[in-house]
Parts: C-alpha cells; structure tokens; sequence
C-alpha cells in the first residue's frame, strides 16, 4: 500500500493543504501530458495532420461526438468541462501505470471531488433550467399510477448514491489494478527463479491495467454525459 | 531517527489505507482542483479552438476541393465535347474535299474523253476519205489498164475499131460488172 501514500516532495514535514506531494508532482505531469497532446502536437494547424496531431484531433472528436451523442446537441456547450475531465482521468491513469508512478486518480478524495462536482452542476443545472419540473426526473409518468410513489423514492436515492458510484469506481479500479500488480511483484521477489510465472501475469496484467485506464476514464465521461442529459432533458 | 522513522511507519499502519488518511484530503483537493483548472484554462483557451479550427479548415478545404474538382470535370468535359465536334467537322470537311475533288476529276476526265473520241473520229474519217481515194485512183487505174488491154487485144484481132467506140465498151463491162 506503501504506493499510494501522499508524502511531501521535500523534506517529510506534516501535509498541510499547500504542501507540494507526490500528488502535486504527478498532476503537474498529468497537466503537461494533456498539453502536450492536445497543445503541442497541434502547433502546426496541418491541414494534413501528423500522428500526434490526428491523435489529439480523435481525441477531440471521440469525446465531442459522446458529448453530442449520449446528452444531446444542447449539451456542446459543456464540452471543454467534460473533455477536462476525460484527458485529466485519462492521462493520470495513464502515468499511474508507469512504475513508481503516484497514481493520483487511485484516491478516493480525487474521484470523489470530480463526482461531486458533476453531481452539483448536474442538480444545479435542472432546477435552473426546469425549476421544479426537474423533480419529474423521478416522477415515472409511463409507470402505473400506485407504483409511482414507490419508483420515486427508489429513483431518488439510486439519484444520490450516483456521485458514489460514480467516484468509488474509478478510484477503485485503479487501486485494485495496482495493489494485485504489487501483490504479483511480491511473489516474483520471493519465488527466485520461479519469478517467470509472476512476471508473466504482471505482464499480462499491465495490459490489462492499460485496458481499465482507458476505459475507466471513458466510463466516468460517458457517465457525466449521461447524469447532463438528465438535467437538459428530465422528461423520459 | 530510527525510532521516528518507526513511528511515522506506525502512523501509517495504523491508518490502514492511505485513501481513507482523511489528513491529506486538502492537499489532495487543492492541487486537484489547480490542475482540473490548468487543464480547463489551456483546453478552453488554446487547444479546443485550435483542433475546432483545424477541424472546420479541413472540412472547408475538402469542399472546396470537391467543388473545383467538381468544376475541372466539368471543364475537362467540354474541351472533350469541343474536341469530338472539331473531329466531326474536320470529317466533314474532308468528304467534302473528298466529293469535291471526285466532281473535279470526273469532268476532266470526261472533257478529256471528249476530246479524245473528237481525235479519233477525225483521224477515222481523215483515214476513210484517204482509203476512198487510194480505192478510186485503183479503179481508175484499172479502167486505164483494161481499155488499153482490150485496144491491144482488138488490134492484136486485126479488128479496126476506134478508141471511142472501145472505151464505151470497157466503160459499160466496168459497170456491169460492178452490178
């Protein structure tokens, strides 16, 4: 567990809010590595893109056609806060992945704060827009009439648990990624010349782990798409 | 030191898992929040535009590139269609050449024709009034001949008989014989 510990980069005085840590480092790292792909690759403007810039610009289109797609052509105007959120999961899932990597989006205080943060805008964005028509989000007009209230109050708390879920998945995918590849690294340290076994699963293992990274930071995107479609169009 | 290094260690245990060491929770936030607002800045500010724009050049450009390639087929078409009715024409100006220089030839060769059967029927004629004379100085050669055979005869007879009486004679065994 000793690789999800936040310390101070300098000196190993208590963690004040403000102290720069590892997980300073690995956002300062994580913000470069979106820069880079997205900024420094499309310096050239090319008509005819180069690799770096046709990766950035599927990037772009991946995710602004999800936006489109899954919360409705009205909901383009949150594209750069949901392409933030998709290249920062991404890219510190990324980086978690290299060793002795801070895994930064392992923590639950991270995912938790972005799930909150799509929860809020997402309620707020109802009332505002819908007033209190946005509460018929749970009022299941298609269901029968004595089932209602029933489906409501399942439909509001399954409404609530949704910033849970939202975050304890994405922190917990990465955590557990990491912790089995140390438990298996652990086994190749102790077996000796047996090691090739655990070598190969942590082998197998990180293209796993590559696997979850991406699609972790796609299902957490696609999932605030879908909580923004709610709060655009509550009407079923 | 060893003892503290312990102790820190100890500390750590005992919190079990470092996700829930709620101590580092505001680090954790704040430098989350610095880089979700970096990150926000230079995607809203300069990367989003910037691919949004590429993207739009792009499209814009394709268009344009069909539309003029749209165009030039166009074009290409015309010169073509120019190109096939320039041949049609310089075809029919050739069998015109063509019938014309036909027309040409066949009245020369009949003017020639023409006047080669007038030749020829000169010289035939020419060559027939020759004939008749060479026929008629023979007959009168042979009138000629006969009279004076038939004065040697007669005198060589001991008969006595004037030319004039003679020749009568020859002249009308000459016609008769010819009828």
């Amino acid at each position: 567990m000793d690789q999800f510990i936040v310390t101070p980069l300098f000196g190993d005085d208590a963690v004040h809010w403000y102290t720069p840590t590892n997980v300073t480092l690995w956002m300062a790292l994580t913000v470069f590595a979106v820069a880079g792909l997205l900024i420094y690759t499309t310096r050239g403007r090319a008509i005819v893109p180069s690799r770096g810039q046709s990766m950035a610009e599927l990037s772009y289109g991946f995710i602004y056609k999800m936006v489109e797609d899954v919360a409705g052509r009205d909901a383009v105007r949150f594209f750069p806060y949901i392409m933030t959120l998709f290249m920062f999961i991404l890219f510190a899932n990324l980086l978690g992945l290299i060793p002795w990597a801070f895994t930064t989006t392992s923590h639950i205080a991270v995912t938790a704060v972005m799930a909150l943060a799509v929860f809020l805008t997402v309620t707020l964005l109802g009332f505002i827009l819908h007033g209190a028509g946005f509460l018929r989000l749970f009022w299941i007009s298609s269901a029968p009439l004595p089932l209602r209230p029933v489906l409501a109050l399942i439909e509001v708390i399954s409404y609530f648990v949704r910033p849970v879920s939202h975050s304890i998945r994405l922190a917990g995918a990465m955590m557990a990624g990491h912790a089995v590849a140390k438990v298996f690294a652990g086994f190749a340290g102790a077996l000796g010349v047996g090691a090739v076994i655990p070598i190969v699963a942590v082998t197998a293992l990180y293209g796993l782990e590559l696997l979850v990274a991406v699609i972790q930071a796609y299902v957490f995107t696609i999932l605030t798409c879908v909580y923004l479609k709610d709060a655009l169009h509550p009407h079923h | 030191m060893e003892s503290q290094v312990d102790e820190l260690e100890a500390a750590r245990e005992s919190v079990g898992m470092p996700q829930l060491d709620f101590s580092t929770f505001p680090n954790q936030i704040f430098w989350l929040v610095v880089a979700l607002v970096a990150i926000y800045l230079l995607l809203s500010r300069v990367a989003l535009p910037r691919i949004g724009a590429v993207l739009a050049e792009r499209r814009g450009a394709i268009t344009n590139d069909i539309a003029r390639a749209e165009m030039l087929k166009q074009q290409a078409e015309e010169a073509e269609a120019a190109y096939q009715k320039a041949l049609t024409d310089a075809r029919a100006e050739a069998s015109r050449i063509i019938d014309k220089t036909k027309v040409d030839m066949q009245e020369q060769l009949d003017i020639a024709l023409q006047k080669a059967d007038a030749e020829i029927a000169a010289r035939a004629a020419e060559s027939e009034r020759r004939l008749a004379e060479i026929r008629d100085s023979a007959a009168a050669a042979v009138e000629e001949v006969a009279r004076d055979t038939a004065r040697e005869v007669v005198s060589a007879l001991g008969a006595k008989a004037d030319g004039r009486s003679i020749n009568a004679a020859v002249t009308a065994q000459l016609k008769g014989g010819a009828a």
